[in-house]
């Protein structure tokens, strides 16, 4: 009773990357709170994953194994995680901030009337043991502290990457409690079916590329995009965009970096024409090293860069490809 | 076949553009002061409803928004794109809500305007948190389909709807009632009719009160958001040592040399 509960995702067996970071989380936020880790694993053929969930210290891993709840729909699991949350009454429930995540998490605090904030960047235990779930909002102008002082759970919601993803040394001794599917489910659960689907092999690994070279509006079109991809294929580099930079067609969406795209930690990031809205920096802002090139001097990027170049990357990004070149024979 | 579409749209701050005013002293926004636009993903949501309308027989589209009396712009540029016509909900009692208390107002809304779908953008820009689709259906205890790309028509009694996910896509297959939520990836809204223009150019809309949706008073706007803002910050960066270099030859290959001796690249 009165836990912190995480949905973990899966697919094939696999427990999805967001979700063993929320379990991280939720673990400190736990150990701070006094309470204890539960997990909640919705889908089929789990047997054995809990494994992994105590490996993560999770105390008490609910699961629900049926054939029909796999893949993902929204209704069963819906009705499932309500069920457990209205038994169980977690003080806090996270959810990756996924397509799957932002399409359950919504239609539980709807159902519980609790508060859901999407997209946090942070969570903390503040004043009177509230969760505060802290996020850029209004376009990124402004970081906002939501709390839900009256009504449980404090559901949140979290990208993939924000948090750090760590297994304890040795894994707690956890209790496996297998749900039964059908105490919670309805036939009309089962309305809406999956004709198809083809879900594509992640081929950009953003998340974990060492170097990014990554473009803002001010690259100016998808041609000049070109630029960075020859720098990025110099230096063994991949290459992200601003969410400005996507939206004007200028780049994939899977290589959005921000807080609507994926967080990345690498060791270096090279910022071309990004102005650095904190949407943006949100997602880049703990690289180790920031190179900024922009034309603007006072693009609010370049106070948190370790250095900048005044100029336009047209002619800065060749000299650059130039000056590895020479240095690496 | 009868089908009667009601597409959720609102009018947001233009996020792209916000000026030192934007924000009120009690951290609420000050929607007064900026330029305010139809939220793109509502956009692509009207087109999809209009598709259908093209495609089959008897097919009314009718647009659903909540915010002050200007939010019947909204209204007005659905009427200008081919919709048949719209709701604004307009009261002081609905302000200051929340996606939960927003959900409220829009399903007492719905359940007054009666359609056989409801099709919303997947986010707004102002709050991009995608819950609003989802919640309505909820409290419609309606099925849903989130980040629909493509709905491509009927088949039998049922509807055939494309997502975008992030990592591929899913073809599914659902009955009516539903709510679909349309991901920005979708066919952009056709422009402006000219004729449509000048016919409804000063449509009037009449507002909604909380008297015409009736519901629990206590559900709606601050009453009914289980949320709080606690803290707003305005952006502070941390000031780290920052080199300025000049875009010469030299000062780049001084760079490189030293990104190299260290490891960061090489």
């Amino acid at each position: 009773m009165h836990n912190i509960i995480v949905y973990c995702e899966n697919e094939e067996g696999k427990i999805a990357d967001v979700s063993l970071e929320l379990l991280t989380k939720g673990r400190s936020l736990a150990s701070q709170l006094g309470c204890k880790l539960d997990a909640l694993l919705i889908g089929s053929k789990l047997k054995g994953m809990e494994e992994e969930l105590y490996a993560y210290g999770v105390n008490s891993a609910f699961m629900a194994d049926d054939l029909r709840l796999s893949p993902y729909r929204t209704l069963p699991h819906a009705a499932i995680a309500i069920g457990l949350f209205r038994e169980e009454q977690p003080q806090i429930a996270l959810f990756g901030a996924t397509s799957i995540g932002r399409d359950l998490a919504p239609r539980i605090s709807s159902a519980l009337q609790s508060g859901l904030t999407a997209d946090c960047t942070s969570l903390e235990i503040g004043a009177h043991n509230l969760l505060y779930q802290i996020r850029p909002a209004f376009g990124g102008n402004i970081i906002a502290t939501i709390v839900n002082p009256d009504h449980r759970p404090q559901m949140a919601t979290v990208r993939e990457g924000v948090m750090k993803k760590e297994a304890l040394p040795m894994p707690v001794a956890g209790k496996l409690t297998l749900l039964d599917p059908n105490k919670y489910l309805r036939d009309t659960d089962f309305v809406v079916s999956i004709i198809e689907r083809h879900i594509e092999e992640r081929t950009l690994n953003i998340k974990g590329a060492p170097i990014i070279v990554a473009g803002g509006y001010g690259v100016g079109s998808k041609e000049k995009f070109d630029l960075l991809f020859d720098l990025a294929k110099v230096l063994g580099a991949e290459v992200g965009a601003t969410r400005a930079a996507v939206d004007a067609g200028f780049a994939d969406p899977a290589r959005q970096i921000g807080q609507t795209g994926v967080t990345v930690r690498p060791k270096l990031y090279i910022a071309c024409g990004i102005s650095g809205q904190i949407q943006h920096t949100a997602g880049m802002d703990q690289s180790a090293l920031v190179i900024s090139i922009n034309t603007d001097p006072k693009a609010p990027i370049n106070r948190i860069a370790d250095y900048v170049i005044e100029g336009d990357l047209n002619e800065v990004i060749p000299k650059m490809i130039r000056a590895y070149k020479q240095n690496t024979r | 076949m009868f089908l009667k579409i009601v597409v959720l749209a609102k009018q947001v701050p233009d996020t792209r553009n916000v000026g030192k005013d934007a924000m009120k002293e009690d951290g609420t926004v000050n929607r007064a002061a900026l330029p305010a636009i139809f939220n793109p993903d509502d956009m692509n949501a009207l087109e999809q409803a209009l598709r259908l309308k093209d495609q089959y027989p008897n097919v009314t589209v009718e647009l659903l928004t909540m915010g002050p009396d200007r939010a019947a712009e909204i209204i007005r540029e659905g009427l200008f794109r081919g919709a048949d016509g719209g709701v604004l909900l307009s009261d002081r009692k609905f302000a200051g809500a929340d996606t939960l208390a927003t959900s409220y107002a829009l399903a007492q809304a719905i359940r007054k305007m009666q359609p056989d779908m409801v099709l919303a953008g997947r986010q707004a820009i102002d709050g991009d948190t995608a819950q609003v689709g989802p919640q309505v259906a909820a409290k419609l205890n309606w099925p849903q389909v989130t980040y629909a790309q493509e709905i491509m028509g009927f088949k039998d009694d049922h509807i055939i709807i494309k997502r975008r996910l992030e990592q591929g896509v899913e073809l599914v297959s659902s009955p009516l009632p539903l709510v679909i939520t349309v991901h920005g990836s979708a066919a952009p809204c056709r422009p402006r009719h000219a004729q449509r223009l000048i016919k409804y150019k000063k449509a009037m809309v009449l507002p909604w009160s909380v008297g015409d949706v009736g519901g629990d008073e206590g559900k709606y706007g601050l009453t009914g958001s289980p949320t709080r803002v606690k803290k707003i910050e305005n952006i502070v960066f941390q000031v780290k040592e920052t080199k300025r270099l000049s875009a010469s030859e030299e000062e780049i290959t001084d760079l490189f040399r030293e990104l190299i001796h260290q490891h960061t690249i090489g």
